[in-house]
């Protein structure tokens, strides 16, 4: 079984800040980390992997400072890493993205051709869960998000079963392989990489592709090929503590509607 | 077969990839296991690093690592409650190349070794606890790691596990370090612009000060307070010996707390947004705390080494040289092929003959004399800033009559007997 991975390097936004002149993260300020949420999809794959044999790749869209990224998941266990970068993949939104990805992931399974695609359900710095289903249309395979649980994997029946969370509950379906799968952090536990693997990761140097490489539409990628743009980004002002009037009902709606006025004539 | 090292180094502190630097550049395999996240995730210091030891390793180190600013100034004072009496030195020298000595942030800089050593060839791992070395035959022969499958060899191990060193205490190298032997110290870094930092201090732009503060600033414990200014930070910090801070009962931040409402320092340190707060123990046995610092196949470097001069505030540039004379000697075994006690004991000898002990020599009963005389720092120091308080003051009084007031003070307060005594003591300690 081939599983590939999609991972992403993020700022750690519990240590980010916002600088409130520019209005731009200030991405300095916080270490890199992998998106906690890919961690465990490359844990899902490598413990697949244990069971069922195969190989997991990874492949990371960002700077050459992602590589680290990628050694830790060398280090849980995925068995190769690939970084796509590229000055024209900078300013890529979601769509260009899952762009980029798709072409990377059909480069890599050029040999080889995938079973199983993994996705955190979403990266914690823009949490837009965009690019897993983004891939898995280019790709023109289902898609399954928000999974919690795979019950079972058939690679005779080429079938996976999985338990989707929704908002009340859990839904459970089948999809064919080969598929795309987003996952939640409860799927399972994160290992305690061993020493070998450790070693292993830290001498790790992954393949980098650039545009050329992956024949990209410089249309497509980039700023160019990205619809969305962001035109500001800031901290939400504090609401104050509301008012609570109380006692006789006459009372309070006349206090309410001198409040209401007094305030509206604030603001004129 | 589990992977085999020409040598392991316990952690990525300066003594350790300075050691580990050298070893690579001389086709040693090397591999650095490191408890923090990344290397200098749990290094912390005052912030000087001196340039003559890190040169020694990495020439012209200043035109690519992550420094702070360049050192041109160091201001001492004697502190009081409401004065001090202070006195320094700026030289233009300590601005241009070479330069003297650079603040910097450890987690900055010993990312930029660490990187350096990578390099360099150095296999480094983050994240992993080292819980004993691995013993046959009397030697050691690799170390345990807290990670599953765990165990890993080398021909020699290298000790830079820091002021704790429990490795080298469970080898039997020396015992738990005494409270008096162990400084606590506490500091923080204040956010500034970097225009006000340089005004405040007097300095050109891009250039740095430090300030030693002895005396009213420690609530009458024996330690030292310092201020080094940073490119946008100022670092502010106390350290006391462990031992004073148990029996006084103070707490750690009361101490910082003292310091930073001070009227000498306040003014400095205005408007400074505090955005990193640390604390940790700083070797201060000196030179009758050094361990035993070789056995087979293992030697011992830096902190865990107890190698500090607490009378200079000098700790990095001794971990730096022990690291590198520990690579050299372990150098000269591997190409004899032995790592025995007797293979790796030039690195003792190296480092003895080196300023590292003789300094440490020189100063060896120095805190201790301040711990059991507390009157240097309690009485001498008050005495200094009254003395110069009446000198200075213009009342009316002649300057003789002021001389014979102060004289007449001084020795009220204390017998010319027990004056001499003291300053007696002093001198023996510091020669």
């Amino acid at each position: 079984m081939h599983i590939i991975v999609c991972v992403k390097q993020v700022p750690d936004t519990t240590e980010v800040r916002i600088d409130p002149e520019t209005n731009t993260l200030d991405r300095s300020s916080a270490p890199a980390i992998i998106n906690p949420y890919d961690s465990h999809a490359v844990e899902e794959a490598v413990r697949l992997k244990e069971q069922f044999g195969g190989k997991v790749s990874v492949i990371s869209m960002g700077p050459f400072s992602a590589v680290e990224a990628i050694k830790k998941c060398i280090a849980l266990g995925a068995d190769d890493g690939y970084l796509l970068s590229d000055k024209k993949f900078a300013g890529s939104d979601t769509l260009a993205t899952s762009y980029i990805l798709a072409l990377g992931i059909m480069k890599v399974c050029q040999r080889k051709p995938y079973d199983l695609i993994f996705c955190g359900k979403q990266a914690i710095d823009g949490d837009t869960a965009q690019v897993g289903p983004g891939i898995a249309r280019r790709l023109g395979i289902p898609q399954l998000t928000y999974v919690k649980n795979i019950s079972s994997v058939n690679p005779e029946q080429k079938e996976v079963k999985v338990h989707r969370k929704l908002d009340e509950g859990y839904e459970v379906v089948t999809a064919k392989m080969p598929c795309l799968i987003t996952v939640e952090k409860e799927i399972n536990q994160l290992r305690y990489s061993s020493l070998p693997d450790m070693l292993r990761a830290a001498r790790y140097q992954p393949s980098i592709y650039g545009a050329l490489d992956l024949n990209a539409d410089p249309l497509m990628m980039g700023l160019k090929g990205s619809p969305t743009s962001v035109l500001k980004i800031f901290v939400p002002t504090q609401r104050g503590q509301g008012e609570i009037l109380s006692g006789d009902g006459q009372i309070v709606v006349n206090q309410l509607i001198n409040g209401l006025s007094s305030r509206l004539a604030q603001n004129i | 077969m589990p992977d085999k090292f020409d040598a392991i180094v316990v952690g990525a502190g300066v003594a350790g990839l300075a050691a580990a630097y050298k070893m690579a550049q001389e086709g040693l395999s090397v591999v650095v296991i490191e408890r923090g996240d990344y290397p200098g995730a749990k290094n912390v210091m005052g912030g000087v690093l001196y340039r003559a030891m890190t040169e020694e390793l990495i020439p012209e180190f200043w035109r690519e690592a992550p420094l702070q600013r360049p050192v041109v100034e160091q201001r001492f004072w004697l502190m009081d409650s409401q004065s001090a009496v202070t006195t320094g030195y700026k030289t233009k020298e300590w601005a241009m190349e070479p330069y003297n000595c650079f603040t910097v942030f450890r987690s900055q800089f010993d990312q930029w070794f660490a990187r350096k050593c990578t390099e360099a060839g150095v296999v480094i791992i983050n994240e992993t606890l080292v819980e004993s070395c691995i013993m046959e035959n009397d030697r050691v022969v690799g170390v345990r790691t807290g990670r599953p499958e765990g165990d890993l060899y080398a021909n020699v191990v290298v000790l830079a596990d820091g002021v704790n060193s429990m490795l080298s205490r469970q080898l039997g190298f020396h015992k738990e370090w005494e409270p008096r032997q162990v400084a606590l110290a506490v500091m923080e870094e204040l956010k500034l612009p970097s225009e006000v930092i340089e005004e405040r201090f007097n300095l050109d732009p891009g250039m740095g000060a430090t300030i030693e503060i002895y005396g009213d600033s420690t609530l009458g414990l024996v330690g030292t307070a310092f201020i080094y200014t940073n490119k946008e930070h100022i670092s502010i910090g106390v350290g006391t010996l462990l031992s004073q801070v148990r029996q006084l009962k103070v707490r750690p931040y009361e101490l910082l707390e003292y310091l930073k409402s001070h009227p000498m320092v306040r003014p400095l340190i205005k408007k400074g947004e505090p955005v990193e707060y640390y604390a940790h123990l700083v070797p201060e046995g000196g030179y009758k705390a050094i361990p035993k610092l070789v056995g087979n196949g293992v030697v011992v470097v830096g902190d865990a080494a107890q190698l500090v001069n607490g009378m200079h505030r000098e700790g990095s540039n001794l971990a730096m040289i022990s690291g590198r004379l520990a690579a050299e000697a372990i150098i000269m075994a591997y190409k004899i092929g032995s790592f025995e006690a007797r293979d790796l004991s030039p690195y003792e000898e190296n480092l003895r003959n080196s300023f590292v002990m003789k300094d440490l020599k020189k100063y060896k009963n120095a805190s201790h004399l301040l711990e059991v005389n507390p009157q240097y720092l309690n009485e001498y120091i008050p005495a200094t800033n009254m003395a110069l308080h009446e000198m200075l003051t213009v009342d009316g009084m002649s300057k003789q009559e002021k001389q014979k007031a102060i004289i007449k003070r001084a020795l009220s307060r204390k017998s010319l007997f027990s004056l001499g005594k003291d300053v007696y003591k002093a001198w023996k300690a510091m020669k």
